[in-house]
């Protein structure tokens, strides 16, 4: 599997997640710079989390028309598959290869906890190596991960089966409590229409390891690993 | 060259008095320079001799601090302090206090600092790999505290969740001693090549000076002049002289200073902290025993038609000098131009030993060197003793009977609640290598692609300190160095921020002085010594000072974060232990403020012999993997310490204790020092082992079931018990002011 991270001045889980794929896959991923034009044919994308160009504006909005994102949004488009965690899932929207929008918290701070998460949809390259209805442990750091779009929208989300993960309580139950941001529908990751595309505010490469608390992030790389020849 | 320069205006008294400086203070600039200062220069002699950058009060108590040891490979004196931690890598940390500027606007307050510590690290060729914290605020009822504790804890996740480091440990109080003046220490360790660590000492004359990183502002002029003089009702006016930081523009600084280090351009390099170009070209040009040429006209500007006055005493943040090597310009520029970054040659390395400012073709400062440094006054201010306190007998209390009421009304108060409200707006995470997050004894944090782990704590007992200050400074180093311990780390070396009130007042000197006493010989008996530090004087106001508190950052090494012990209880039916001595030490407590009302009496004691002991006998029990669930007894006592393992592992406990001659309530609520809770399956062998060392160690109960119990007193639900603990500081935040 040949991969890329985009790298922007302000990303900041560029690393962690290039150590998970290297490790989870045995390959490095190629780093590339914000500011090329060029991207590397490559079997994955990935647009990781930080804070891409300070985000002082609306998280990713910057991030969208950068040059590289000329590149990634037309590979994406053309079914190259397109991972982007947290801030990338914030760019994923705003740059419309992803529906809605990420606003501020619900509670308005920044948080950053485990939380647990039910994987709805494994009829992807992303989430084949889980089984539907898996409750999984993944951290969430964000300030403005409060998924929101317009009822049609949410409604082809549903019903194409589009929600990739959603927060519930440890017993698998979709609840207010369990939800840290006020995403509508407890929404916390998406996939295009054709599921090569995946958003996800939680990080999966922070719990990807024993030593870090837990490997419940380890299956969403191993899935990858499969799919992408 | 004692010929005036062209000035404007002449200096009046009022002028002098504006900036600072006193009456002798002034004589003796006029002595040194041998003319009268034009308003730049008196400007520069104002913060270079402010008490916040030329340490004129504390600097002959410092001394007295160890700060040698076969690990120190740097000590006080550099931005950072310098440890070995093996395999050609060093440890870089410091701690610095932002406590003024955040009381004034407490998000911008503490962002700076928070970025300020970031760069005092990553100047020295360090990556910064953790920041901690330490938080002190007025009572909860005063009216100004959640606001501040608001803006505070924003701020400091604001900065460093954007930057990337996470922020992974720190503690939070309240104290009404606070309520005028809150602390905000910043902590920040980092890591370096032992062969790439960067100093600030410029050299080679003719060599180019270079500004590197954002522009100038007119934005925290002064600042450390504020920070060097007490509050009054006045003092919120000041809020112009708080800098406003930007952690994206931190990012790329870090990032491109980083990548110009692979290098061997620099040959110098400094951050524009407090005092901004002005200390930081002083500092470089002082300790290379050189002396520094700039011409302001190329100083980037983000307004226009700045004074050079303005410009040498700016604190816009994100800035840094260097000096690089002869024809390094371009390959140098290269970088911060690729990180969007500004970059100008501002001036030359001279032989003159003078600082030489030149403005539109006229020189506009021309000030000898040492005046600003090592000339500049020093002073050993009067002191006097802090007077000592009375022992309090635990028999003679009146102590309640219901101990589960005392445990629950303790572990949901103000100060001994959680502070997960507060680290879950911080990213503990980010950097994937936060072996050890946030609520444990200390944090641990992996080396990056090493099995090595870096423990680190943030620890004061300021009422201690308050009540006898060499024991309130012993027992602050004792358990910083007792926190990384009880995760099974070595304790290297310590950063200290040194916050008290005004130094004029021989009281408050005696708490310096005291505390300094204290932390020195903890330093010394537990080769544990201070490689960096920063000291805060003048946290008062309309003469009230705050409780002495000399805040200390501890790091510890682990060989293999893997071996590493964590204080929730692991596994059911597993033994309790308590190691060290049970005394019933009741004054100062938290139980006797907190339940009787009675803020009195001694400091517990610490028994450095006996403290190094135990705590080499805990170190030995982890790291040999014979335990892995272990807790320092600290604020609250043994009960509280227990308690804290319950909630942490989501496990209960079924506890049965012999006092002896103790009340009961002084056994279990009693701060005696130096102890550890461990819970083991055999417990036979560790009770020989500890026996033959002297060390007394007590059976107290077994792990297990959903509730705590303590025989025939009280069995209270772990969730009720923990729904207290999590409960006050989220309601405290979300009640109407």
């Amino acid at each position: 599997m040949k991969s890329a991270v985009i790298v922007f001045p302000g990303s900041n889980c560029d690393r962690d997640v290039a150590v998970a794929l290297e490790r989870i896959t045995g390959k490095k991923p190629a780093m590339v710079w914000h500011g090329g034009h060029e991207l590397p044919k490559v079997d994955l994308i990935v647009l990781p989390g930080g804070f891409s160009y300070g985000d002082y504006l609306r998280s990713g909005a910057m991030a969208s028309h950068s040059p590289v994102m000329r590149e990634v949004i037309e590979r994406a488009k053309a079914g190259t598959p397109t991972l982007g965690i947290c801030n990338g899932f914030q760019v994923l929207t705003e740059s419309h290869l992803l529906p809605g929008v990420l606003m501020r918290n619900a509670g308005l701070k920044f948080l950053c906890k485990d939380v647990w998460l039910r994987v709805e949809n494994t009829q992807s390259l992303f989430t084949n190596r889980y089984a539907k209805g898996d409750i999984i442990r993944i951290p969430i750091a964000h300030g403005e991960g409060n998924y929101f779009a317009d009822p049609d929208t949410l409604k082809r989300l549903e019903d194409n089966d589009q929600v990739a993960f959603r927060y519930v309580s440890a017993e698998g139950e979709v609840t207010d409590a369990a939800n840290p941001n006020g995403s509508q529908h407890n929404i916390a990751g998406i996939f295009n229409d054709s599921r090569t595309v995946l958003g996800m505010m939680p990080h999966p490469e922070r719990l990807a390891e024993p030593a870090l608390g837990g490997t419940d992030g380890r299956k969403l790389f191993e899935s990858l690993l499969e799919t992408v020849a | 060259m004692s010929k005036d320069l062209p000035t404007n205006e002449s200096i009046t008294p009022e002028q002098v008095a504006e900036h600072g400086l006193s009456d002798e203070e002034y004589k003796k600039l006029l002595d040194l320079m041998g003319r009268a200062p034009n308003i730049t220069e008196l400007g520069i002699f104002s913060v270079m001799w402010s008490e916040h950058c030329s340490y004129k009060t504390s600097r002959i108590h410092l001394k007295k601090l160890p700060t040698t040891g076969p690990q120190v490979i740097c000590g006080p004196g550099e931005n950072a302090g310098v440890v070995n931690i093996g395999d050609n890598q060093a440890a870089i940390f410091k701690m610095e206090s932002h406590n003024h500027p955040s009381y004034i606007e407490p998000y911008q307050g503490a962002a700076t600092g928070v970025g300020g510590i970031l760069r005092d690290v990553f100047t020295m060729g360090a990556r910064p790999v953790a920041n901690l914290n330490a938080l002190r605020f007025g009572e909860p009822d005063n009216p100004k505290t959640r606001h501040l504790v608001s803006g505070v804890v924003a701020g400091i996740g604001g900065y460093g969740n954007c930057v990337g480091v996470p922020t992974v440990g720190g503690e939070a109080t309240f104290d009404a001693s606070y309520n005028g003046n809150i602390l905000v220490n910043a902590m920040n360790v980092g890591v370096a090549d032992t062969d790439k660590i960067f100093y600030s000492a410029a050299a080679g004359p003719g060599n180019p000076v270079v500004y590197v990183g954002s522009k100038t502002g007119r934005d925290g002029i002064h600042g450390a002049t504020m920070a060097s003089a007490e509050f009054d009702d006045q003092s919120e006016e000041k809020r112009p002289t708080v800098q406003v930081g930007d952690p994206f523009t931190e990012k790329l600084l870090i990032e491109a200073c980083l990548e110009l280090m692979r290098s061997d351009a620099i040959i110098a390099i400094q951050d524009m902290g407090a005092a901004g170009l002005t200390s930081s070209s002083v500092e470089m040009a002082s300790k290379g025993g050189v002396g520094i040429e700039l011409d302001l006209d190329h100083v980037p500007c983000r307004e226009e038609g700045m004074t050079p006055y303005e410009m040498m005493l700016s604190e816009s943040q994100e800035r840094m000098l260097m000096v690089l090597k002869p024809g390094r310009e371009a390959e140098a520029e290269a970088i911060f131009r690729k990180w969007d970054l500004d970059f100008a040659v501002i001036g030359k390395v001279t032989t003159t030993g003078r600082l030489v400012l030149t403005h539109k073709g006229e020189t506009v400062a021309d000030i000898p060197l040492p005046a600003l440094a090592d000339e500049g006054p020093v002073y050993d201010r009067p002191h006097e003793p802090t007077p000592p306190q009375a022992e309090v007998d635990p028999a003679s209390l009146d102590h309640p009977e219901d101990i589960g009421a005392t445990l629950l009304k303790l572990i949901g108060s103000p100060n001994l609640s959680s502070r997960r409200w507060i680290w879950e707006q911080y990213d503990h995470m980010v950097m994937a290598d936060t072996v050890q997050r946030p609520g444990g004894d200390a944090a641990v944090v992996r080396v990056h692609g090493t099995k090595k782990g870096l423990a680190m704590t943030s620890d004061c007992t300021p009422r201690y300190v308050a009540a006898d200050p060499a024991e309130g400074g012993r027992q602050a180093v004792a358990e910083a160095w007792r926190n990384l311990t009880a995760v099974g780390a070595t304790p290297l070396a310590i950063t200290d921020c040194m916050n008290f009130g005004n130094p004029e007042r021989p009281r408050i000197m005696g708490q310096f002085v005291g505390a300094i006493e204290g932390m020195a010989e903890a330093c010394r008996v537990l080769a544990f010594p201070v490689v960096s530090g920063n000291v805060s004087l003048y946290n008062e106001t309309n003469g009230k000072g705050i409780l002495p508190t000399p805040q200390i950052g501890g790091l510890g090494l682990l060989p293999d974060a893997s071996r590493q012990a964590t204080l929730d209880f692991k596994a059911e039916g597993e033994s309790i232990l308590v190691l060290g001595f049970n005394r019933g030490h009741m004054g100062q407590t938290r139980y006797l403020a907190d339940i009787l009302g009675r803020a009195e009496g001694t400091p517990p004691p610490v028994d450095l012999a006996t403290e190094k002991r135990i705590g080499d006998f805990v170190r030995e029990l982890i790291s040999s993997g014979a335990v892995t669930t272990v807790h320092d007894v600290s604020d609250g006592g043994l009960l509280v310490a227990v308690t804290e393992m319950a909630m942490a592992g989501g496990m209960g406990a079924r506890l049965a204790v012999d006092p002896g001659e103790l009340p009961l309530a002084a056994w279990l609520f009693g701060e005696d020092q130096g102890r550890y809770v461990i819970a083991v399956k055999d417990p036979e062998a560790i009770l020989k082992a500890a026996e033959s060392k002297g060390i007394p160690a007590h059976l107290i109960g077994t792990t297990g079931g959903a509730s705590l119990s303590l025989d025939g007193r009280f069995d209270i639900p772990l969730a009720d018990i923990t729904a207290a603990h999590e409960r006050w500081l989220p309601d405290f935040m979300a009640a109407e002011t």
